[in-house]
């Protein structure tokens, strides 16, 4: 939309084309390259890397490993995250907000933390196995392999399935389970016939989230899965192993994994068309005090659910206070020596690259996201439209395979980025860049396009207008956004784990890298800090908006 | 087929405060019974009492003498239409509409039948096929209410069905309402905050405030003599002015504030005292505009505003009180703003109360 007397080419072209250029410098020629290197080999197309892939079962037997473990652990996930939004939804029960705030702190951890904390439980010297072999005069060996990665990726899902299903009750109106009483419905009858269909979109756009994360995941296989390999795994170790002898092969599999996530992208998305109800509650459904059985029943389930998720935060912590052997075995003693380890010998650098590529991430990324989200909305231009869908590419990419492209493209001359800062904030800012674009998009279509107008008409430019009128009121919404943005990024570990070097570590790439040492103490010491900096962080979201929920 | 319901002592409470306490109510068979009130009153409450959505923490409902208090809202049999219509997004027209006949596990032609002969009822047989979503806000609410009646209840419960709907769409739909509840003679219960809506449908109304009900009688006797000062402002408007009981010979009562202005009146209750201080409840129309200098009210004219039927005029009493009056549109000349008029009263039909407003002292007519 232009105004009178506005110029077709203005300061909003200008930003427009800016914008176009960092998105395709950033997002479309690393994957163009990856999609080169996969196709061609010498200037001929050369389709053997695909052929290699598809004809070897040891290749192609990991693509089958990693749907058995998404499936499953999405199914699973979907069979305890829809239950615990129903009962906290429609059951009072003491505690509940707490309840939601451990289940939000489960899921906004790496998995990979979750795969070291239950090895120290489960696994082969594990605190919970040593204690039942002792008790039951077993030999239990441990989870590991396709159980424990499955164990770890529900319980980390799980809250997701939670938290958009719950969003989902918010906002479903009483009144439609109150008719469908009238009509002879009994409870378990409303749950089937009303309430579930209606909550089906969301938790089918919930389920595609945690396939996509799942699936994409490496580092809890890695720790985990011991002999079983995921596709993600072979993806990293081939990279990893085998740098410049065989790019085109990586190059053909990172194609393979973006192919699949597009796939489910727009299954996701014809679904989601064909159910889409647009609801809003006058009357929410109100918790309710249950009796008897059902009471017990339901404390008993919520508690119960929310302590396992929750139990490999507490283990961590727990660990970080407990002297070890070398670093790797617990001897059982309180002390505060990790942390002597970690702040007196000065290994902070992760701590510290942590918040401040954090922050400059956070920067870029809202200051891209009002721009972007306020020229598609108000400029509606075909430029805008293709800045748009330029944006949402990385929802698709997985971190590993956009680390790997950064690598590719960036590495090497012209532009020399490999091991700086800079490469690993560009590629932080842009996997979290759709999700602030979408948030933003919905914060500005709620600012009526009158209230500019107005400003207008009052004598301010444009710009001003956009400075001091629409900035203004985007700004709290943005900013609880920012922090949601914020605990993402710095558990973040795919795509950094590829482009890090010893001074660009962050903190998750640092427990990563002990886990695999075996250098247990440090990596409880590191995770305590990350889940602490989550922890106070969601405490200040909630505090600024107020509210006790979370859109993700 | 329409059924009774009976409502004895109701109490009803949340935690320690107590909404409804002691309220008791008889609705006819057939009859379109409406609960008006302030939002807060308690009408809302006592519908979901009815229904079965709230507890019921004391008393008897009875539906045809049969106690419906701990039967489940399932069992219940009967039909509600809700404020925000809800109407099953997920479900086209015609399935929102079988809904119920579905769970009464009928045969698919019966069903079939029912729909059809309900969606022609409320004339939306054309959008069978339709999902909310492409429905208008009356569209809705015909699916609503074909939802709800097509089950055959025994009553059916309205919850300010009207009000999510723009002025014209109002009044086009409570006239349908009403042709509809005529047409298949069904006992049904109407909450609204809405005055004009509840004269228009209501064969009776039940006036509430503070979970008590003031008056319940037809639209034209709540208008016409109303039960104590809340009634006599809730339903329409009305001035109070403070007058004097003059007993011997024929009962008067004049005006001690205004100057002395007597009018006789021949309803008076014969308890009131002489010299008695009563309150007067006169409605606009009920007063008749004369030139300054005659017989009456002295008062100023402040400010007018013409409607086209009529004029309102805002006067101010010599004692300071402001009134409103209505002069209709058979007299030509508007009075202009300052001019100094005298208001008579229409004695016949004035109420008065007590000095508290708490109970009438006019005869009603049929006891005459």
């Amino acid at each position: 939309m232009r105004y009178a007397g506005e110029k077709k080419f203005n300061i909003w072209t200008v930003l427009t084309l800016i914008l176009l250029a960092c998105f395709l410098m950033f997002v479309i020629f690393p994957i163009a390259l990856l999609l080169i290197k996969s196709l061609f080999t010498g200037g001929q197309v050369n389709l053997s890397y695909f052929a290699k892939f598809f004809m070897r079962k040891y290749y192609w037997s990991t693509l089958v490993n990693s749907f058995k473990v998404t499936i499953v652990s999405t199914l699973i996930a979907c069979i305890i995250g829809v239950p615990m939004a129903y009962v906290l939804r429609s059951i009072k029960i003491p505690g509940s907000e707490f309840l939601n705030i451990l289940i939000v702190i489960s899921y906004l951890s790496p998995p990979f933390i979750g795969a070291y904390a239950w090895i120290q439980l489960l696994g082969r010297n594990g605190f919970i196995t040593r204690m039942i072999n002792m008790l039951f005069h077993v030999k239990l060996s441990g989870i590991y392999g396709f159980s424990g990665i499955v164990l770890v990726f529900s319980l980390q899902s799980f809250p997701l399935i939670y938290m958009y299903v719950s969003g989902a009750l918010k906002n479903l109106d009483n009144s439609l389970n109150e008719a469908a009483e009238m009509l002879g419905c009994n409870a378990f009858e409303r749950v089937t016939k009303v309430i579930f269909p209606l909550v089906m979109p969301s938790l089918l756009a919930g389920m595609l989230l945690v396939f996509m994360r799942v699936f994409s995941d490496f580092g809890t296989p890695m720790i985990i899965g011991e002999g079983y390999k995921t596709f993600p795994v072979t993806l990293y170790t081939q990279f990893m192993g085998e740098v410049g002898t065989n790019d085109s092969f990586a190059a053909s599999m990172c194609v393979i994994v973006i192919l699949i996530a597009l796939m489910f992208f727009f299954i996701q998305k014809l679904l989601g068309r064909k159910f889409t109800y647009s609801m809003t509650a006058l009357k929410p459904i109100q918790a309710q005090y249950a009796k008897g059985g059902k009471r017990v029943a339901a404390y008993l389930f919520s508690y119960l659910i929310t302590f396992v998720a929750a139990l490999p935060q507490l283990t961590v912590i727990v660990t970080s206070f407990i002297g070890t052997i070398n670093g790797s075995l617990f001897n059982g003693k309180f002390t505060l020596d990790n942390y002597r380890n970690i702040f007196a010998k000065g290994n902070t650098i992760a701590i510290r690259n942590t918040y401040l590529f954090g922050v400059a991430a956070i920067i870029i990324v809202v200051i891209c996201g009002i721009l972007i989200s306020y020229l598609s909305v108000r400029k509606k231009n075909p430029l805008t439209a293709v800045l748009d869908t330029l944006t949402m590419f990385p929802y698709i990419v997985p971190g590993s395979v956009l680390g790997i492209s950064f690598l590719y493209a960036f590495n090497g001359k012209p532009f020399m980025l490999g091991g700086t800062a800079v490469i690993i904030i560009i590629s932080l800012s842009i996997r979290r860049m759709p999700y602030t674009i979408r948030s933003s998009t919905a914060i500005i279509g709620q600012i009526s396009p009158s209230i500019e107008e107005a400003s207008i008409s009052l004598g301010a430019s444009q710009m001003k207008t956009f400075l001091k009128i629409t900035i203004p009121m985007m700004l709290p919404g943005v900013l609880s956004g920012a922090i949601m943005s914020w605990i993402t990024l710095i558990s973040e570990l795919s795509s950094s784990v590829i482009l890090y070097t010893n001074k660009t570590m962050t903190l998750t790439v640092a427990i990563y890298s002990e886990v695999i040492r075996s250098n247990f103490g440090n990596a409880a010491v590191y995770s305590t800090i990350l889940t602490l900096t989550s922890i106070l962080s969601l405490l200040l979201f909630f505090k600024l908006t107020g509210s006790k929920d979370l859109s993700v | 087929m329409g059924a009774s319901i009976t409502i004895q002592n109701a109490v009803k409470r949340y935690g320690k405060d107590t909404i409804i306490n002691g309220l008791s109510l008889d609705i006819q068979p057939g009859e379109f019974f409406t609960l008006l009130g302030p939002s807060g009153c308690g009408k809302t409450t006592l519908l979901r009492m009815i229904i079965g959505f709230n507890s019921i923490e004391g008393g008897t409902f009875r539906i045809n003498d049969r106690i419906i208090n701990n039967i489940p809202t399932n069992k219940r049999n009967i039909g509600m239409v809700f404020q925000n219509y809800a109407v099953f997004p997920h479900m086209s027209v015609f399935d929102n509409v079988a809904f119920g006949l579905k769970n009464r596990k009928m045969s698919k032609e019966e069903i079939d039948r029912k729909v059809d002969e309900i969606l022609k009822i409320v004339k939306i047989d054309h959008l069978k096929d339709r999902m909310p979503a492409k429905l208008s806000g009356g569209q809705q609410q015909r699916v609503a209410l074909a939802r709800a009646i097509v089950i055959q209840p025994e009553v059916l419960l309205m919850d300010e069905p009207l009000s999510n709907l723009d002025a014209k769409l109002r009044v086009e739909m409570r006239n349908a309402i009403k042709r509809i509840q005529k047409q298949i003679g069904i006992t049904t219960v109407y909450v609204t905050h809405d005055q004009e809506e509840a004269l228009a449908v209501s064969d009776r109304i039940a006036v509430m405030n503070g979970g008590v009900i003031q008056q319940i009688d037809t639209p034209a006797r709540v208008y016409q003599r109303p039960a104590n000062r809340f009634v006599s402002n809730f339903i329409g408007l009305s001035n109070f002015l403070p007058a004097q009981v003059h007993k011997g010979g024929e009962t008067s009562l004049r005006f001690h504030r205004n100057g002395g202005y007597r009018i006789s009146i021949k309803n008076l209750s014969p308890d009131v005292q002489d010299g008695q201080i009563v309150l007067t409840a006169i409605r606009p129309e009920e007063f008749v505009i004369h030139a300054s200098g005659e017989e009456g009210l002295k008062a100023t004219v402040q400010s007018s505003v013409f409607l086209g039927t009529a004029t309102h005029y805002f006067l101010k009493l010599e004692d300071g009180a402001e009134i409103e009056a209505i002069q209709s549109a058979d007299v030509w000349e508007q009075i202009p703003n300052g001019t100094m008029v005298c208001l008579r009263v229409k004695a016949r039909k004035i109420n008065v109360f007590t000095e508290d407003g708490s109970q009438a002292l006019i005869v009603r007519e049929e006891n005459l």
